[in-house]
């Protein structure tokens, strides 16, 4: 069984490679450097800003920043550039609401909030769960897209016997593997590095394929405006569609194959991905115009809110030496990520324009999802390699972009096992070199678990899974770390009652309206929510409702079960509030100490 | 529990003054951002025409979604963090300043 490599693009192949090698030499080396227990779950909590910030926004932009947004542009227009926009601006919410409080906290992870917080040992198990589910469920996407770009890389592939290409799983386990070995050998400081010299590889790999394509075949503006914003049937076209038409010719803009949204559901607002309950109801363009608003909110509130949520996220901020620190490292990753979004919906625009023929192809890399990979290809007419080249550099985005999101999910998860499970519930009187070996029996079980959910996941779509993730983390994690930080009165039964029933809720109602779309005993199901535009929009897109509840949940059994609010709450609360300098952290410990 | 020698720092009205100052802060820019973020769909909804007007190519509700929505993120962010540095700043002199008052008497 020996390939034949002749079969493979060449600077695809090795630009990947290279990034592959990078990856794990890097941990290798750094596996040297970490020493401590505490190097392995929060990096020593000395990771400066400039670090940090690099390795936060490496981890945070994934498979579905790095191909799904240019793909969800180009299949759903103006109503997908939402996704890039709420990705970057959740970070406000968390800068303004959370990150300063749960850095001054000084809790390794989220369960030790959580217990630390409510001086509930029960509720840490709760957290912990959370922590594992959702962070399974965001490395499914990941796991995707590693399989599906290697597959990309190696379709022209030959085996003896004549079969082609490369399968699926062998993408996934490669990759899951390598990603492993790294998080295995160097722990969270070796991640950080790995992570943070990725942000920036992804920020190449996105940026100067799009400059490059810019100056061939003309700028962003001009790609938008070859779309006509008005109706282009019927009457003739007036100022605006003869203009868009001139623009069209100038830029060679290729004929839309049918399964391509019309023009101006494309580009204006309230297009083809927040009307889909409303056309199956059959309401009219107008009619319908009520739902998608209502999609809109909920979409931006899920994303918004589930960025502030998200375990693997959060745990990034404990790697900070003090609060200060964490609010710059914050600004920074904002401004990092927020560049980096510019970028992905040029992709869609100009694959629309240029290489129309994806509408055509199935979902994955032959189909819009692939744009990002494919794009720099249409060069190759005009220069030759370079379009190769380009395309290479920006499958080594891809790269970059699961492989440093899969390790920081890596780490969460692995952290919540060895530190939480295992150090804290399972045998609390480890030393801290038996949870350091554990953590890398912790990183295999957990890195062989998402090897193993990977498999199962070729026929989803990417950003739906991440989709899921968002809704569930906004509707479960971000109430309870909101009231939590804010609200002196909260208790443990009302946090884990509106965390539990948020998160649950929102994921059956996700999950019934994909069953109804695809399991065919759920026939019934999909009929009634034809009929029923409202409930099936609020089904997909759970936050609108799905916050709220955890919300008033959270307040009403607060308040009914009063009396178990922890008794030292105000030290709790001021622990959280009051700035560093005072040095309430230390003074907290001796008082305890004394009370005893 | 009650150390006698910072009764300022323990007690209630400087807690609640010190949430009351943050969150305050912490609300005005949140409020300014939900204002640019919500705001955006109905104007998609109310005003098509406007927001379909063209700038340098792109309707204008693309070029604010797509572009000009990150610098916006960016000053508000960086406004809250002076102003939060600030903030803790002034609290932290207060409070040194009250203990060396309760030790001079």
């Amino acid at each position: 069984m020996i390939p034949l490599l002749a079969n493979v693009d060449p600077w695809i192949l090795t630009f990947s490679a290279i990034t592959v090698i990078v990856t794990v030499a890097m941990g290798f080396w750094s596996a040297n450097k970490s020493k401590t227990a505490s190097d392995f779950f929060v990096a020593g909590r000395s990771v400066s800003v400039g670090w940090n910030s690099s390795a936060i926004s490496g981890e945070y932009l994934s498979a579905a920043s790095f191909m799904g947004v240019a793909g969800m542009v180009m299949s759903s227009g103006y109503d997908a550039l939402w996704y890039p926009v709420c990705y970057a601006c959740g970070y406000l919410f968390l800068l303004l609401f959370i990150a300063g409080p749960l850095r001054r906290f000084g809790a390794y992870t989220i369960p030790d909030f959580a217990e630390g917080r409510f001086d509930s040992p029960m509720f840490r198990k709760i957290a912990v769960i959370f922590v594992l589910f959702i962070g399974f469920f965001y490395t499914m996407p990941q796991m995707k897209g590693a399989g599906v770009t290697l597959a990309y890389i190696f379709k022209d592939i030959e085996w003896i016997g004549g079969v082609k290409g490369l399968p699926y799983w062998v993408g996934v386990v490669l990759v899951g593997a390598v990603i492993t070995l790294n998080v295995a050998l160097g722990g969270m400081k070796g991640i950080t590095l790995v992570q943070a010299v990725q942000y920036w590889i992804k920020m190449f790999a996105i940026s100067l394929p799009i400059f490059v394509l810019m100056s061939v075949y003309g700028h962003y503006g001009n790609h938008l405006q070859a779309n006509s914003t008005k109706p282009t049937s019927g009457m003739i076209s007036e100022g605006d569609a003869s203009r868009s038409l001139e623009k069209a010719a100038e830029l060679n803009r290729q004929a839309l194959p049918a399964k391509a949204p019309k023009d101006e559901t494309w580009l204006n607002p309230f297009g083809p991905l927040t009307t889909k309950a409303a056309k199956a109801a059959g309401l009219s363009a107008e009619e319908s115009k009520p739902y998608s608003l209502l999609y809109t909110y909920s979409l931006i509130i899920a994303l918004v809110c589930g960025t502030a949520g998200l375990p693997h996220i959060l745990v990034r901020f404990y790697t900070n030496p003090d609060g200060v620190a964490a609010k710059r490292t914050t600004m920074w990753v904002m401004i990092l990520i927020g560049v980096f979004y510019v970028f992905p919906p040029v992709f869609g625009v100009m694959g629309r324009n240029l290489m129309p023929e994806l509408y055509n192809g199935l979902t994955g890399v032959k189909g819009t999802d692939g744009v990002v990979l494919n794009l720099p290809l249409i060069l190759t007419e005009k220069y030759g390699t370079l379009g190769a080249v380009l395309s290479g550099i920006t499958c080594a985005g891809a790269f970059a972009a699961f492989m440093s999101t899969f390790s920081g999910l890596l780490v969460s998860m692995t952290g919540a096992l060895a530190h939480d499970i295992y150090g804290r519930i399972l045998r609390p009187k480890s030393t801290p070199e038996d949870r350091m070996k554990m953590f890398k029996y912790c990183a295999v079980i957990c890195g062989v678990g998402a090897i193993l959910l990977g498999f199962f996941v070729e026929t989803f779509e990417i950003n739906k899974l991440v989709g899921w993730a968002f809704a569930i983390a906004a509707t479960s994690y971000f109430p309870l770390l909101f009231l939590a930080t804010w609200w002196r009165n909260i208790t443990m039964k009302g946090a884990a009652t509106g965390m539990l029933a948020g998160g649950t809720l929102s994921l059956v109602a996700i999950a019934s309206t994909m069953v109804a779309d695809q399991a065919k005993w759920a026939e019934g199901l999909k009929v009634w929510y034809a009929a029923h535009p409202l409930a099936r929009t609020l089904a997909e897109q759970p936050a609108i409702w799905g916050l709220p509840l955890a919300i008033v949940l959270m307040i009403v059994i607060s308040k009914l079960t009063r009396s178990e609010v922890p008794a030292d709450i105000r030290m709790k609360m001021l622990v959280l509030h009051a700035p560093e300098k005072l040095g309430l952290k230390q003074e907290y410990i001796q008082e305890q100490q004394h009370g005893h | 529990m009650q150390p006698p020698e910072k009764p300022d720092i323990h007690s209630e009205s400087f807690l609640h003054m010190l949430m009351q100052r943050q969150l305050r802060l912490s609300i005005a820019c949140a409020a300014t951002f939900l204002i640019a973020l919500f705001g955006l769909p109905l104007l998609n909804y109310f005003a098509p025409e406007l927001m379909a007007t063209r700038v340098f190519g792109f309707t204008l509700t693309w070029l604010i979604v797509g572009i000009l929505f990150f610098p916006l993120v960016w000053i508000i962010s960086w406004i809250f963090i002076r102003r939060s540095i600030a903030l803790e700043e002034a609290e932290v002199d207060e409070v040194t300043r009250g203990n060396a008052a309760a030790e001079r008497k």
